[in-house]
């Protein structure tokens, strides 16, 4: 067989499978192309790399991605906040939220769910990709019970159950980082790749920080979060009104302050009215004192 | 004796319609001893590995490890993605396709923290180590959520 009838057959097997996606076309298309001998091998791996990456979606983004994405993003949040460096409140608020996130749809992640107090007035709170979560100490301060405080870090394990930081992502900037990491998976990275891997690490960690801490995510998902949120409280056996009992803190606290959630947040009110939509009546039966105390303790002189 | 050799037959076809190969998709698998965060740790399985699944029950599946451990996961550490254990010295030519994942330790890796870092020296990960590294003990959260009078069956969902 003439290269040239290779060639043809590749190109009608192509055509012949065309329905199921222009991947497939592509690939074979290179393969015709190589067998020709008009293009290397290493431009038709080229050829496929671009056509299987184009059509992702932040779903085809790995959990090790994901983990070294979050890190980043936590690092760079990090850069602008500092930590509120007190033991006891950090250690409660981990059990506290590696508690709640049993409860959630996606308890396990790469590395786990963390949390950290940053040390600002500014009411706020970020979920970085995987689970690495910050919460202001504005924000702690707008809780009265256990309740409210569960409720906050429930809405914030609700954006990493849902990948809502992975999804700012740009869809350019996805399609070029899924490519390098997709093909250069059989060797190191080096030289040219590894700069090149790190720009679209780069230009992703910045989709993602300028969306938590300047635009926000879109009112669905902040829902989609509530939801999450609502759903962790009752599985946990928290009262899920400690949501609206947080958010009628806030609403009063962010009056005239156009920081953190007063910019990034769809109001108090039309979360509460979102919320109160999704919960029951409020149960008649008073959380038990240790739960009270507890929270009173790890909170004691946090202004 | 015909009649246990079909049964026994039977039975095996059942177990491996089944069974089925899922993959590790965290850092560290844990394999406990019963479907719950209450279970005891018997085994642990390296991100990427394979498992067999055995039987679900609800949010957990119940795996055999490749070194013969039998235990529960939770449906969250696995995936029915590939994800290509790295292999010294060879070349996967043909790359990640639509169902697999990238190869372990390839593409955003700690190789790509450290250069994103270097060029960035306001970024300081201590912190985020930090973080990282702060974790309740089974025992702690147990204690919590019973001295807090919340729910026991954490996972359960």
């Amino acid at each position: 067989m003439s290269v040239r009838t290779v060639s043809l057959f590749a190109g009608a097997l192509g055509l012949a499978l065309l329905p199921t996606g222009c991947e497939t076309v592509a690939q074979y298309g290179s393969m015709a192309g190589q067998a020709a001998g008009v293009i290397t091998y290493d431009q038709a791996q080229s050829i496929n790399r671009v056509a299987s990456a184009t059509g992702k979606t932040f779903q085809d983004i790995t959990p090790e991605q994901e983990y070294y994405i979050g890190r980043s993003v936590a690092a760079t949040v990090l850069a602008t906040y500092r930590p509120y460096d007190r033991a006891a409140l950090n250690q409660y608020l981990t059990v506290l939220g590696q508690t709640l996130a049993q409860y959630s749809d996606r308890p396990e992640t790469f590395g786990g769910y963390h949390f950290l107090v940053l040390e600002t007035d500014e009411v706020n709170a970020f979920a970085a990709p995987g689970g690495l979560i910050l919460v202001s100490r504005g924000l702690i301060r707008c809780c009265r019970s256990e309740d409210a405080l569960a409720a906050v870090l429930a809405h914030e394990i609700g954006h990493v159950q849902n990948q809502h930081g992975l999804r700012a992502i740009k869809k350019g900037r996805l399609t070029s980082a899924l490519t390098i990491m997709a093909v250069e998976a059989g060797k190191s990275l080096g030289g040219a790749d590894l700069a090149e891997a790190t720009r679209a690490f780069e230009g992703s960690i910045a989709d993602i920080t300028s969306t938590m801490m300047n635009s926000g995510y879109s009112r669905s998902l902040e829902n989609e979060a509530d939801a999450a949120a609502v759903q962790i409280l009752v599985r946990a056996g928290y009262d899920p009104h400690a949501l609206i009992d947080m958010l009628t803190v806030m609403k009063a606290r962010l009056a005239g302050d156009p920081r953190g959630f007063g910019r990034t947040h769809p109001s108090p009110d039309d979360r509460i009215q979102h919320v109160s939509a999704l919960i029951g009546p409020r149960s008649a039966v008073p959380p038990p004192p240790a739960r009270q105390q507890r929270f009173g303790a790890a909170l004691a002189g946090v202004r | 004796m015909k009649r246990n050799v079909a049964l026994i037959c039977a039975l095996c076809l059942a177990g491996a319609v089944r069974a089925e190969t899922m993959r590790v998709q965290v850092q560290t698998g844990q394999v406990r001893s019963a479907p719950s965060f209450l279970g005891q740790v018997v085994a642990t399985v390296p991100y990427g590995q394979a498992v067999q699944t055995l039987e679900a029950q609800g949010a957990w599946q119940q795996v055999r490890t490749a070194g013969g451990s039998v235990g529960w996961m939770h449906s969250s550490a696995l995936t029915t993605k590939r994800i290509a254990a790295q292999t010294a010295g060879t070349t996967a030519s043909a790359g990640a396709t639509g169902d697999e994942l990238a190869l372990a330790g390839k593409g955003f890796s700690a190789d790509v923290e450290a250069s994103f870092k270097n060029a960035h020296a306001e970024i300081d990960f201590t912190w985020v180590n930090r973080m990282a590294a702060q974790n309740a003990s089974p025992a702690q959260i147990q204690a919590f959520v019973r001295t807090g009078g919340l729910k026991q069956n954490g996972g359960a969902q």
